[in-house]
């Protein structure tokens, strides 16, 4: 039988309209099915109290006939979203305590459409990882488990996504920077969108490389990342990088038609070494969207293999300059001082004691590629690099291709404390399908679409011209209804 | 490029954060690793291109410079490890 928990946003929105089920109902079957998930280490504030209260208003508004598509739904909240009088820690010792007197523009627009908070979600510290494993907390564990092993969930946002996955809530907000919404989604077999850069407000989420990071929900279905994308995105006047264009009806947009589409596969995407299984599964997809009537097209983006090492150029630098109000000053946790310490001593040990060894490491990068005489050579080298690999992108689609299918992931979910352990750039190569389009702006879309010969989910991604959310989410409504992924994680935890 | 360990003890300097002499070896070979992945940038002919400033072409909106907030003197200072008197209270700074 399905529990309320089991169901998809769109499902759930329905039979509350419908009246056959209450969100204090369907809200206490996620909290019931989060407090038996604490082995996932998905929770790491739960929030049943505001939860409840949410749930009774929300059924209020529904009674009254006045009940957006979000009004009631249960969501988990990644730890980056700034969450009045409730910790926002970005899953750092250094935030340890921090409840912000404010709301950040994201969660304050899903709350103002009648959504119901959980709780927070796991994530890696200042979302900088692809394992979640480097975040105070401790790990986040994927549902998915084949054997012995305990898989990670992705990250930077494997909370949300083994959140989602476990069925610990509806659906559940991301972050992207590099692959944060994506890689998660796919390793854990659910959808995340990342949008265009400027769709949806960055206010009130604790930055980590602000020219790049984005907000995105995780969830079940396309259409369900349809309906919390619109809830999520417009403009907002607290952050001048939010576009101030118009949020179409992104659910709307599903028609499952895309006839005469013309859809690219990059060649450069075919690396060497990539396993067979997963280019069987991207050979599949382009065949499920030939199916549908789309025209498949081989591009090149020829600068693709300088999308990694530009990223560890520009992202550790925004993160040094961003992470450098960590100070022990206004908020957050200050080093016990010894007698004779002065300013500098209570900046150095607050530093060393609150940020993890990935965290310290990027700010040092970063500092080091901005310093006198190595600013041009790396800093400003790594931006053209950018201009150009944004230049691949404009001219495949001005070439007229609507959107490009790629994997999400090179691998299915690997084991915690199998990557990155001696050398940290081991763990940087999970981005390689994804960190291009955080670098070029564009919206992607990650969409479960089989499983590996080992039985873990394995994932596509679509990539969208800019601002074209609606048509991308369409392509991958198109390729998730042919794949026909319906697989769930056994029940073990 | 390769960091070497006085490097790396003026980088952790500059970035505020102290690195114990003993832990420096080590960071210094991590941070040489990352380093040696960047270099791959230098095989891009970047002749004639502008560094990206902005990935969405966009004007920053201007606001009217006016006041828009203000009195929130106990909740700027709600989360502050340690404030006294309405200030934020830091070791002494100046002899």
């Amino acid at each position: 039988m399905t529990h309320a928990n089991q169901l998809t946003l769109a499902a759930a929105r329905d039979a509350l309209r419908k009246g056959e089920l209450s969100a204090v109902d369907l809200t206490m079957s996620c909290l019931t099915a989060i407090d038996a998930g604490d082995a996932l280490g998905a929770y790491v504030h739960k929030t049943p109290d505001i939860a409840l209260d949410q749930a009774r208003a929300a059924d209020a508004r529904i009674k009254a006939g006045d009940a957006p598509d979000l009004c009631g739904i249960p969501l988990g909240i990644k730890d980056v979203f700034c969450t009045k009088g409730v910790p926002s820690q970005a899953a750092s010792n250094i935030l340890a305590g921090f409840k912000p007197e404010y709301e950040s523009t994201v969660t304050s627009k899903l709350f103002t459409a009648g959504a119901v908070m959980l709780g927070k979600l796991n994530m890696d510290e200042f979302a900088m990882g692809s394992s979640n494993e480097s975040s105070c907390y401790g790990k986040a564990v994927n549902p998915w488990k084949v054997d012995e092993r305990h898989l990670t969930p992705g990250g930077s946002s494997g909370g949300s996504a083994a959140a989602v996955a476990a069925d610990l809530c509806i659906a559940a907000t991301g972050t992207d920077t590099g692959g944060s919404i994506r890689q998660p989604a796919a390793f854990t077999g659910i959808v995340g969108i990342k949008p265009t850069y400027g769709r949806i407000s960055r206010w009130g989420i604790i930055a980590y490389a602000s020219s790049l990071d984005q907000a995105g929900p995780m969830t079940k279905s396309v259409r369900d990342a349809a309906i919390m994308l619109g809830a999520m995105a417009g403009h907002d006047p607290k952050d001048s990088t939010s576009a101030d264009i118009a949020v179409p009806d992104f659910e709307a947009a599903l028609t499952g038609d895309i006839r005469g589409k013309k859809i690219g596969l990059p060649r450069e995407y075919r690396l060497d070494g990539l396993s067979a299984e997963v280019t069987a599964l991207w050979d599949k997809g382009a065949d499920m969207l030939r199916a549908a009537g789309a025209e498949i097209v081989d591009i090149s983006l020829p600068h693709t293999k300088y999308a990694l090492p530009a990223y560890y150029v520009i992202a550790p630098a925004e993160a040094s300059s961003n992470l450098a109000r960590y100070d022990g000053v206004r908020y957050g946790h200050r080093a016990k001082l010894s007698a004779g310490d002065g300013i500098t001593e209570m900046y150095e040990a607050t530093r060393a004691e609150g940020f993890g060894k990935e965290v310290q490491r990027r700010i040092m990068i970063g500092t080091y590629v901005l310093s006198a005489g190595f600013y041009d050579a790396y800093y400003n080298r790594a931006r053209k690099v950018r201009a150009l690999i944004k230049r691949d992108f404009e001219n495949a689609f001005a070439a007229g291709v609507d959107a490009i299918l790629a994997p999400a992931t090179p691998t299915p979910a690997f084991g915690l404390g199998e990557m990155g352990t001696t050398d940290p750039v081991e763990m940087y190569l999970n981005d390689v399908f994804t960190v291009t389009l955080n670098l070029a702006g564009l919206p992607g879309v990650a969409v479960p679409v089989g499983l590996s010969g080992s039985g873990l989910p394995l994932g596509l991604q679509l990539i969208g011209q800019p601002w074209q959310e609606a048509a991308l989410l369409n392509h991958a409504y198109v390729l998730e209804q042919a794949a026909g992924f319906v697989s769930k994680p056994e029940k073990w935890w | 490029m390769s960091i070497d360990i006085e490097t790396a003890r003026r980088v952790a300097k500059l970035a505020r954060i102290r690195v114990a002499p003993e832990d420096l070896p080590e960071l210094a070979g991590q941070l040489s690793g990352i380093l040696t992945f960047m270099e791959q940038l230098n095989e891009v002919d970047v002749t004639g291109i502008e560094p990206m400033t902005s990935v969405t072409p966009q004007r920053l909106k201007r606001r009217e410079d006016v006041v828009t907030d203000g009195n929130i003197q106990a909740q700027v200072l709600k989360n502050a490890p340690d404030a006294r008197e309405g200030f934020f209270a830091v070791p002494k700074v100046v002899e």
